[in-house]
């Protein structure tokens, strides 16, 4: 949280601004009326697109922008602080013409088919969870619930031991919190997570069997295995895009089931509706902003744009704006044509969004089958991350049946 | 009436197999395709129709 509060979101952004963590929304929609491309000096200067045009112009195009960082923070990585041209966790921070060949090793064990027949496990998982909250008057639906559910699902994935669950958590840990320090202090935290991961790979090898690690490590790229780097760096990849991500979603869905007792009780006595219903969680509270850095100096969308600008891409305003969504502003569970860009748009499309789709459903309906009626217990200690991720940490609910 | 998907614009993002699963399915990455040559009779053209508008990528045709 930054102690130097914005006066004016147009020309002063700044994401991790109170006012921006707490409810962004109402901010959006001012920037999409008066700007609609706002800027910022902070973090060594940026650009922030509030409208879907705008959004979907600068995801879409990769000679202007390139990935090689996409969290924002006060440095900037050059070409030459990453192994090239895998950069640090690919495919996510890689442009063309590397990053559809690194895309296309992992997008077959995230399609449907392999993603779908993870189910009963991710079900399973849910109700265990469940099971250790029974009982309780009030239980915290954000940290006891959705934040232990994508960790054990990417852990199961994997291959990693089942008993090394805390570790991992404390590995995730690590990872999420360092996200936007400098690469060389990240590098140092990132030594007994390295550390771990190099051991998981090793006993890869020796034993290989069916899952992401020995996938990884079994994938060619012109006849050759993967560079152990770039093993690495995707399997840090997954962790970083994999939790708190999904985590956020089922958080936010079960806040607003919390808060709109309607919504809740259709989805309870129409199940069917479920599928539609996730869309529109989706696209209301979609939880990730992506980064892109400006290449060279330019002109663009109006604005003076110089090298290495930040550009911090909104999708979680752009399904806001109604230019592309009837009634934008209002949440409709059962909304047939949804447009959304909650997975953002273009060859960056998340990789993950079959996994998370289907833990968020799943999450959803367990909570649901188990708890019919709720509210929050205390909305004032609700907190929301702050950053490019969005959604409630504190997330205490009183079960009423 | 067809329906046609253009494999230069879909990115996989899953939604009209998860929309219309008679009429569009996936490919070994996860990218919609579709289903037999793309014939709409008039019962499955709204379905294609649904599935368009919820395409994020407007990857989706449908022509006569």
């Amino acid at each position: 949280m930054t102690d130097n509060p914005v006066k004016d979101f147009a020309t002063d952004w700044d994401h991790s601004d109170s006012q921006w963590v707490a409810d962004p929304y109402p901010i959006w929609e001012d920037l999409r009326e008066r700007c609609p491309v706002a800027h910022t000096e902070r973090y060594g200067g940026g650009w922030f697109p509030a409208t879907h045009a705008g959004v979907s112009k600068i995801a879409k195009d990769t000679d202007n922008f390139t990935s090689r960082t996409v969290v924002i923070g006060n440095g900037r990585p050059t070409e030459l602080d990453l192994p090239a041209p895998i950069g640090l966790a690919p495919p996510i921070t890689s442009d063309p013409p590397f990053h559809a060949i690194a895309r296309r090793l992992i997008l077959p064990a995230f399609a449907p088919g392999p993603i779908n027949a993870l189910e009963p496990m991710i079900r399973e998982l849910c109700i265990k969870l469940l099971d250790g909250l029974d009982g309780q008057d009030v239980v915290n639906a954000g940290s006891s619930y959705a934040r232990y559910i994508p960790p054990s699902v990417i852990r199961g994935m994997l291959g990693f031991p089942e008993e090394d669950i805390e570790q991992f958590l404390e590995f995730v840990h690590i990872i999420l919190e360092g996200i936007d320090h400098p690469v060389e202090e990240r590098l140092e935290e990132f030594a007994p997570v390295e550390a771990y991961f190099t051991k998981q790979i090793e006993e890869h090898m020796d034993n290989p069997r069916d899952d992401l690690t020995s996938y990884l490590l079994n994938a060619e790229l012109d006849g050759q295995n993967l560079a152990l780097e770039h093993v690495f760096g995707t399997m840090v990849l997954i962790l970083v895009a994999g939790i708190d991500t999904t985590w956020s979603a089922i958080g936010s869905s079960i806040w607003h089931l919390a808060n709109n007792p309607a919504d809740l009780a259709r989805l309870v006595n129409e199940p069917e509706l479920m599928p539609v219903a996730v869309e529109e969680f989706l696209r209301f509270y979609a939880p990730v902003t992506m980064a892109r850095l400006v290449k060279e100096d330019m002109e663009y969308l109006g604005c003076p744009m110089k090298q290495d600008d930040w550009i911090l891409l909104g999708f979680p305003a752009a399904n806001r704006d109604p230019d592309v969504f009837a009634d934008a502003d209002r949440f409709i569970i059962d909304r047939a044509e949804n447009r959304h860009v909650a997975f953002g748009l273009g060859i960056h499309r998340c990789a993950g969004s079959n996994l998370a789709r289907l833990e968020l459903r799943i999450a959803i309906e367990e909570f649901i089958k188990r708890f019919p009626t709720f509210e929050l217990a205390d909305a004032e200690s609700v907190t929301w991350a702050p950053g490019q991720i969005r959604g409630p940490r504190n997330l205490p609910i009183r079960i009423l049946s | 009436m067809k329906v046609r998907i253009d494999p230069d614009i879909c990115q996989g993002q899953g939604r009209c197999f998860s929309i219309a699963p008679g009429l569009f399915g996936f490919d070994e990455l996860g990218n919609g395709v579709v289903i037999g040559d793309g014939t709409l009779q008039a019962d499955t053209l709204a379905l294609a129709q649904l599935a368009q508008a919820n395409c994020p990528e407007h990857a989706i045709f449908i022509e006569e």
